[in-house]
């Protein structure tokens, strides 16, 4: 298990291989559907974007409200797709890192490679296992979004797993094959 | 039998409390059949995934917190007795405030927006439910209930078949959508099918198959032996759990049929995630 510390460093996202399993630490962000064309919109109007991504890892991930006492409410990841409309223009924009679930289109791949970024998945349905490793939560923008709304989370030893890496390996499109029988 | 009277109230109290243990405790079934999965899975990166959802499961029920933070939008399988009337207020409303409330008080997120295509704004208390009501005869009022998240309904899908593609036809078509499904639907997954009836019908028989226990099986032989032959093909997908590579893609596939038109055979796939969360309770 690698234990890998954000911000992201150029020298960490080399090291870093499909299949990896990894526990990250340290700050990243969060954002999911209604955020990313908010953020996409403002960016193909060359306007400036509320938070500076570069740099920066995304958690796509909408939770559920916390109770009383804790950091956060259940926080698992979101299916990744539905972000790829928008993740090669902010990968483009120096964001270095995305924590999600599923499978990624080419047009992803190709600018997690050219950006020199990593995609992580973390495992869909233990969000209140996952939770556990969310120590802080504060608001950055679109609190009207509400769980949709972009946040920063300071994590400890957050638990996921490398499935696209910055040479564009892709772990999802090789393990299968190896217990697949049809 | 004597026309009963049931209290708004009571259907509120007992919707309310459905949403949120089912959000909470996982069944029996899928509990179960997580653990027979993790002693089979061959893949190590599959045995440990499978280890993390037994733990989280096993935390969302010790600490009274959703399992998953998609709690899903509301959806209610009502069968509604003839002889039951309700007072002091509607059958719908006392619905709709129950789901309202255990959203609201059970920490539960509020995923619906009102609007599909041009606002898209959050009802913010996770209504409007989906009740899918069946009148019969009676005095009482049964009512399942469960949370369907978007990962996995999103990879759910309706196809006309006609009856020339056969047996064949169906399996192949069931098979095609969980591939192209992969490790999108937080696998290992549920598969409820739907053969037969109209469109609409066959998509409701599909979501209610999600609503079986997955311990139990089709009461037709030839249906339930579909069901074991589907599930075991599509463990040799490969796909494993949460995708990244075993022998575990699904613990249950659940089979639901009706009768249908000479021309037809529809068929619909409703994927569910592990987290097949359904509770059931009579009034």
């Amino acid at each position: 298990m690698k234990k890998i510390t954000l911000p992201l460093t150029d020298e960490q996202i080399s090291t870093l291989k499909a299949g990896d399993s990894v526990l990250l630490s340290g700050s990243m962000i969060t954002g999911r559907d209604a955020a990313h064309k908010r953020l996409f919109e403002l960016a193909e109007r060359g306007e400036a974007l509320p938070v500076d991504i570069k740099g920066e890892t995304i958690y796509y991930v909408g939770p559920a409200p916390a109770k009383p006492g804790y950091a956060v409410g259940p926080a698992g990841p979101t299916s990744s797709y539905r972000m790829d409309k928008y993740a090669p223009t902010l990968l483009d924009m120096g964001l270095k890192g995305m924590v999600g679930k599923g499978a990624r289109n080419q047009d992803v791949i190709d600018a997690i490679v050219r950006n020199h970024a990593v995609y992580f998945a973390a495992i869909g349905g233990a969000a209140a296992l996952i939770a556990k490793s969310i120590k802080k939560n504060e608001p950055i923008c679109y609190e009207d979004l509400g769980t949709e709304a972009v946040r920063r989370y300071e994590v400890e030893n957050f638990p996921c797993i490398v499935v696209i890496d910055s040479e564009g390996n892709n772990i999802y499109e090789t393990e299968p094959k190896k217990y697949r029988e049809e | 039998m004597e026309i009963r009277r049931i209290d708004a109230s009571a259907v509120t109290e007992t919707v309310r409390k459905l949403f949120m243990d089912c959000n909470y405790f996982i069944g029996d079934d899928v509990m179960g059949a997580l653990k027979t999965a993790r002693e089979r899975e061959k893949s190590p990166v599959g045995k440990s995934v499978l280890d993390q959802i037994i733990e989280n499961d096993e935390i969302a029920a010790n600490e009274r917190i959703p399992l998953c933070q998609d709690t899903g939008m509301a959806i209610l399988f009502v069968e509604y007795g003839d002889k039951v009337v309700i007072e002091n207020g509607s059958f719908e409303d006392a619905v709709q405030q129950g789901v309202r409330l255990a959203y609201d008080e059970g920490y539960l997120r509020k995923s619906v927006v009102s609007d599909p295509v041009f606002d898209r704004v959050n009802t913010k208390d996770n209504t409007p439910a989906i009740i899918h009501t069946k009148i019969v005869s009676g005095d009482k009022i049964k009512i399942t209930a469960g949370g369907k998240g978007f990962g996995s309904e999103n990879m759910s899908a309706i196809k006309m078949l006609t009856p020339s593609y056969g047996v064949e036809g169906v399996k192949d078509f069931i098979l095609d959508t969980v591939r192209a499904a992969g490790p999108n639907p937080c696998p290992p997954i549920v598969v409820g099918v739907g053969i037969g009836g109209t469109f609409e019908r066959c998509a409701q028989l599909a979501k209610k198959a999600t609503f079986r226990s997955i311990d139990s099986e089709n009461p037709d032989p030839r249906y339930a032996e579909m069901e074991r032959e589907l599930l075991e093909k599509i463990n040799k997908m490969g796909f494993g759990p949460a995708g990244l590579g075993g022998t575990t893609t699904a613990i249950g596939v659940n089979i639901e049929t009706s009768p249908t038109h000479i021309a037809g055979m529809p068929v619909a796939v409703n994927i569910c995630c592990h987290a097949a969360r359904h509770k059931s309770a009579e009034i």
